[in-house]
């Protein structure tokens, strides 16, 4: 089991370093081979050629790319120095860069967006489980009945409608005609723990609301398949209660695939949730990365990538790992 | 200045008024400046005087905008709405514009300078004497050594880089000085064309005249910094102030909160109103939130100023109590396309005149907005709040915006492509520019002229796509969709860098045209030297009128802004230079 | 014993609702399953007895309806999808028409069942010695330790060796025949006085066959349960079964004593069943004879003889097999045939024809 977690931790940091590699070709390499000078982007208007070099200097644009990438590498072990002016700033590791809009270090900012980021994350994530596995369940054992239909239709709404939609039509009604929530800037959770539940209760559900619709299909799906397994049979006919063949039973299986998702789900919302974000205003990963994107900030977009990708592979081994707690099947071959 | 709409709409103003025959309708008076004590209501009201007039302190003024300053560091920003927040709240430079409404906004004033320079030596040697009592937000008095050492550092573009750099181009003087940081003199003074005989006094040695000079003193970029607080590319963390807030705190992306400054005595300072206690700015709030949070009065203005998005465009314009707390001032910027001379067959004027008949402007405003939310349409390079500007000068007769067929047929019969021919449009690929690119491409179709449209990513439009000459030429760009508004309203700032021969260069083009017409050029220099702003100003008539005769820009919107104001603010009125609410006069009530 | 079947709206011969007479008694079980294409007539008119001590082999192919009739005496059917009528009396309580609760307690308990596969058939997230575990206690109010020492006692009383130590282990580590041994030790751990063992033997090789009917024997007479085993093989049902019941599109054909069915077998269709059926005591010689033709389908069952488009018989001598149902009726012996050729024509037939190829 250790050898076991031990390899797949070697293969998740080369699964990184390649990431790296390929968002670093992506936005640094690609560009420059379709002509375009990267380092014009970061100068004003009336910027002569000399300004342009200049800049191209500082942002380490004139070195080749394999210079630039070992640079960055170098930066996330051991740290790098930055020269800003009058002194010289050290970024210490992991260093992932330094913004070339806003010269700040990368990963404190990271750093700092990431509360919004997981608390918006986790408290979708309660919402749409709960609802996400109650109406799948439901919606499987009374298969056909209305309750069912109603989930389904809700369900494919979910999947279907937008976060830009929902989350806008959510933040209208209840915020701006019936004055349920209040608008306004995130707080943090330390500092007024019922503004911030104030602030995020929309996004949580509007967020979870898409994702919710999948674990509903999902469960459905999954239930009805179960339930039709040999084994829930026997625990039927060993006079079990319903209940206990349901909840206890058939739900142990129902939640391998679910677990499977929800870690996938988890681990690519810890790296930013775009939409959801933009829409509610919530100064995480997410708004963190569309707005470098929107300015071209490469060291963010870079730092944003591979934070994301560190999550997904993390989610990915704890999935794996957890298979392994659920199944015994896989624990032991 | 070029980039999304609105996002870098810097300097320049907005007479919306001049030109009111052009489509805003009867709301829109000649604005009679000097009427502000008295208070003006209503729709556009802010754009013809003051709204609120008011004297009194206190309360949180409650800003809100979507994205972050480019920069807070005044050197490095170059965002209109930036310059209009730091000159109101924390940069003062020698001279400021005007914090009044009309005209009178455009003017320049003496603000951390005693008076107006005392201009000699043929116009080359600019002297300022610096007022008393003037400090930075530690109590340290502002000498004429900081103001040196801030535009010092206007020069390090490898380490500041992203603002404005005029003033590099009229000081550096072939010195190749490469900024404070590299300067070898121990007090990094060594920029030998800004003198300081002693702390009160500061003389600025220029090559040759220009008349203009002063303006490039009135941007932030050009403000004091004390060499001990500089943090170089962090300067914009937190910058020290010298005006009447000072940065209590600022979450990047997130918040800026300001208090007063306690060393900004009031006394020194006839520009800022300084009335609320304190000014929050909320960052990063989704645009229909924002207008969501404006209608609500949850928040005062979006400082932005770009208008509001489509969605609350019918809220405001039809509810007649919301309809009076908005505003369409003209923003300054125009929006035009360049015709290349370079490709052919436009290397034919005749070509190029065929282009300005068949051009639908109507359509074309349509796909903006429309007259209220997108602007007025446009006739000629010189927009209405540039000194120069003549509604009349409308060469090619397109007032009404119709496309004229028949002349755009005798043109390309003249031209010797009697059935037409092919070329390309560039044009970015998002915002409204798409669309109107289309609307340019149905019209010329109408008399045989088959564009092609090849959008591209906007983040290198301006500078690689259509601001590299070997690229246009190698495309085959015939016509290119740009944009352009000025850093300072004068004719010089707004189109001398559009269209002087001399300047074409090899990337970060602005020329796009590649106009290079000796008459255009030597006029451009009369103008610079000129120091009687009326005489400029019909110098500049006379530039815009070649230009247009040589048919190789076509002007179709002047833009506007739908902008709504809280009603709770006070002293509300559009400053011409920005085209947008005076940031240093807003006041609120309780 | 006495076995009859009925067409739908016939009386029934026996008095309804009245006492029964046996341990388990069975009348007139219908289940109807209503599907998108019709009504699934898996067991239609299904009478039968069993008494403790006794052994009922239910025989057919996949598809007669037997697993679904065990099913429903265990109550396991959804009541929303399958309709249920006739009676199913255990021990003098009617089970159809009693409370699901009810049933609930008696399942597992007085009546338990053995299914096949057990791979499947056991749930592989938890350990057998959980699952024995927890058969045991919804059942008897007792501490998980003292379930756990049931549960090895039941491991050990099946013939696992070292129970102490495959208590904890999970289903997939257990061999085939193991498997099916905690399968039995799990439906036999509340001492149940019904067993119903569904193709317990299947997936099985031979020599593990015989060791797990020895088992169900050996047990049965310790507990002196009813069983009922239910099996498409004769094979299987030959050495432990009293009774033979042969079913044939969800009714019964041929019902009879478990000497009779493979002596003197009168359905054509048990014949088949009989001639398929490999046999250990006999060389192995040409090629078993397989039954021509597939099972019917339950919701369009063919008309008259349902067995008629598979039987060589058809329509000997004009015999209406084609148009007219056969009944089940009694012969010798409680010896009970639905089949319209008469006993003494089909009795020959046998002798002449079937006996000597087996």
């Amino acid at each position: 089991m250790i050898n076991y977690i031990l390899r797949r931790l070697v293969t998740a940091v080369a699964l990184l370093v390649a990431v790296s590699a390929v968002t670093f070709l992506i936005f640094f390499a690609i560009p420059k081979a379709a002509g375009a000078d990267p380092a014009q982007m970061y100068v004003g208007k009336s910027a002569t050629p000399r300004d342009v070099e200049a800049t191209r200097v500082k942002l380490g644009l004139d070195q080749p790319i394999y210079i630039q990438y070992g640079r960055f590498l170098k930066g996330i072990v051991a740290g790098r120095d930055y020269n800003n002016g009058p002194s010289v700033t050290h970024c210490s590791a992991p260093c992932f860069g330094y913004s070339f809009r806003t010269d700040r270090e990368v990963w404190p900012l990271l750093i700092d967006r990431l509360p919004v980021t997981v608390s918006l994350a986790l408290g979708a994530a309660v919402i749409w489980l709960l609802f996400g596995v109650a109406g799948g369940v439901i919606s499987a054992l009374r298969r056909g009945s209305i309750a069912d239909r109603t989930a389904m239709i809700i369900a494919l709404a979910g999947v279907s409608l937008p976060i830009y939609f929902t989350g806008l039509v959510a933040q209208q009604l209840f915020v701006h005609t019936w004055n349920i929530f209040e608008g306004g800037e995130y707080v943090n959770f330390k500092d007024d723990p019922a503004g911030w539940a104030n602030k995020l209760f929309l996004a949580w559900v509007t967020l979870a609301l898409l994702f919710a619709a999948q674990y509903t299909r999902l469960t459905r799906a999954q239930m009805l398949e179960t339930m039709s397994e040999d084994y829930v049979r026997t625990a039927r006919a060993k006079g079990l209660k319903e209940r206990v063949v349901v909840g206890k039973h058939a739900m142990r299986s129902v939640l391998t695939p679910i677990v499977t998702i929800f870690g996938l789900d988890l681990g690519g919302l810890l790296g930013g949730a775009i939409l959801t974000e933009s829409v509610f205003s919530l100064p995480g990963i997410g708004r963190l990365s569309i707005d470098a994107v929107n300015v071209k900030d490469l060291p963010i977009i870079l730092g944003v990538t591979l934070f994301g990708a560190f999550f997904i592979v993390i989610a990915n081994l704890l999935v794996d790992l957890l298979y392994a707690v659920i199944d015994p099947r896989v624990r032991l071959s | 200045m070029r980039m999304r709409t609105g996002a870098l709409v810097a300097g320049s103003a907005a007479i919306a008024l001049v030109l009111s025959a052009c489509g805003s309708g009867g709301d829109d008076k000649k604005p009679s400046t000097g009427e502000s004590t008295a208070g003006v209501t209503g729709f556009n009201a802010a754009t013809k005087g003051v709204v609120n007039p008011s004297d009194k302190k206190g309360g949180t003024l409650k800003l809100v905008n979507h994205s972050d300053a480019d920069s807070w560091d005044p050197v490095r920003a170059y965002y209109a709405w930036v310059w209009n927040f730091q000159k109101g709240y924390y940069v003062r430079t020698l001279l400021t514009n005007a914090s009044k409404p009309g005209e009178d906004g455009l003017k320049l004033e003496p603000d951390l300078a005693e008076k107006l320079p005392e201009i000699t030596d043929g116009g080359k040697t600019y002297t300022f004497k610096l007022k008393a009592g003037v400090k930075f937000e530690d109590g340290s008095p502002i000498t004429s050594k900081d103001i040196k050492y801030g535009i010092e550092r206007v020069f390090a573009q490898d380490i500041l880089s992203g603002g404005p750099t005029y003033i590099v181009d009229v000081l550096d003087q072939d010195q190749k000085y490469p900024g404070p940081y590299k300067d070898t003199d121990p007090d990094k003074l060594g920029l030998k064309s800004i003198q300081t005989p002693d702390d009160t006094t500061i003389v600025f040695k220029l090559k040759e005249p220009l008349s203009d000079f002063n303006y490039l003193l009135a941007m932030p970029g050009a403000g004091p910094v004390q060499k001990a607080k500089d943090t170089g590319d962090k300067y914009g963390d937190k910058p020290v102030s010298t005006g009447p807030y000072k940065f209590q705190s600022f979450d990047p992306g997130k918040k800026l909160t300001l208090v007063r400054n306690e060393n900004w005595d009031p006394k020194t300072d006839t520009i800022r109103k300084a009335l609320p206690d304190q000014i929050d700015l909320t960052i990063g709030t989704a645009v229909e939130e924002i207008d969501n949070q404006l209608l609500a009065g949850d928040v005062d203005i979006d400082t932005a100023q770009t208008g509001v998005q489509q969605g609350a465009q019918p809220k405001i314009l039809l509810e007649a109590d919301k309809k009076a707390n908005a505003d369409t001032p003209t923003t300054g910027f125009i929006r035009y396309f360049s015709i290349n001379t370079k490709v052919p067959p436009f290397d034919n004027i005749h070509c190029r005149k065929a282009v300005q008949y068949a051009t639908d402007k109507v359509t074309m405003q349509t796909a903006r907005g429309g007259a209220d939310a997108g602007g007025d349409i446009a006739v000629n390079m010189l927009p209405p709040n540039i000194a120069g500007h003549d509604p009349a000068l409308d060469p090619y007769n397109t007032k009404s915006g119709k496309p004229q067929i028949d002349k755009a047929k005798e043109e390309l019969a003249a031209c010797g492509k009697k059935d037409g021919f092919d070329t390309v449009i560039a044009t970015r690929n998002a915002g409204k520019e798409p669309k109107t690119a289309e609307a340019l491409q149905a019209a010329l179709k109408n008399v045989g002229i088959n564009a092609r449209l090849d959008p591209t990513d906007a983040s290198l439009y301006f500078r690689s796509t259509i601001g590299a000459p070997s690229n246009t030429h190698a495309k085959g760009y015939g016509l290119m969709m740009a944009g352009w508004g000025a850093d300072f309203p004068t004719g010089y700032g707004f189109l001398s860098i559009l269209v002087d021969g001399r300047t074409i260069s090899q990337s970060g083009n602005n020329n796009y045209a590649e106009l290079n017409n000796s008459e255009v050029n030597s006029l451009i220099d009369k103008a610079k030297a000129e120091t009687d702003p009326k005489k400029a100003a019909d110098i500049w008539g006379q530039i815009n009128k070649v230009v247009m005769d040589e048919a190789v820009m076509v002007p179709f919107v002047y833009d506007k802004a739908l902008n709504y104001r809280n009603p709770r603010l006070t002293n509300v009125f559009v400053t011409e230079y920005y085209g947008m609410y005076d940031f240093a006069s807003l006041g609120v009530t309780k | 014993m006495s076995t009859s079947l009925l067409k739908d709206g016939d009386p029934a011969p026996y008095r309804a609702g009245s006492a029964a007479q046996s341990f388990l008694d069975v009348r007139d079980l219908r289940i109807h399953f209503k599907t998108d294409d019709g009504i699934v007539k898996a067991v239609d008119g299904l009478t039968f007895q069993l008494e403790r001590g006794e052994t009922l082999g239910i025989v057919g192919e996949s598809g007669s309806g037997k697993s679904v009739t065990s099913l429903g005496i265990l109550g396991l059917h959804r009541r929303g999808s399958a309709k249920i009528s006739g009676e199913v009396w255990l021990d003098g309580e009617e089970l159809i028409g009693a409370s699901p609760e009810r049933v609930r307690t008696l399942r597992g308990a007085k009546m338990s069942m053995i299914f096949q596969d057990p791979l499947t058939a056991m749930h592989p997230y938890y350990t057998v010695g959980k699952q024995i575990i927890e058969a045991y206690r919804v059942h008897h109010k007792v501490s998980k330790a003292d379930a756990r020492r049931r549960a090895i006692e039941m491991l050990d009383r099946v013939g696992i060796p070292q129970p102490q130590k495959r208590v904890d282990d999970y289903p997939h580590q257990f061999s085939g025949g193991m498997r099916q041994r905690a399968m039995i030790a799990m439906s036999l751990v509340n001492n149940p006085q019904l067993l119903i063992a569904d193709e317990p033997t299947t997936a099985l090789d031979v020599t593990v066959q015989a060791q797990i009917l020895d088992l169900i024997r050996d047990l049965q007479a310790e507990f002196n349960s009813a069983v009922i085993i239910i099996t498409h093989d004769l094979g299987v049902v030959a050495e432990v079964a009293d009774d033979i019941l042969v079913m044939y599109g969800g009714k019964c054909v041929e019902h009879a004593t478990a000497q009779d069915i493979f002596r003197r077998p009168e359905h054509p269709y048990a014949w088949g069943l009989l001639s398929s059926m490999p046999r250990v005591d006999r060389e192995v010689r040409e090629r078993l004879v397989p039954i021509k033709g597939n099972p019917p389908s339950l919701i369009n069952l063919p008309n008259g003889c349902s067995f008629h488009p598979r039987c060589p018989y058809v329509e000997r001598n004009g015999i209406p097999c084609k148009t007219v149902e056969p009944t089940l009726a009694e012969g010798t012996q409680d010896h009970s045939v639905a089949c319209h050729i008469p006993p003494a024509e089909r009795q020959a037939i046998f002798k002449s024809d079937i006996a000597p190829s087996l």
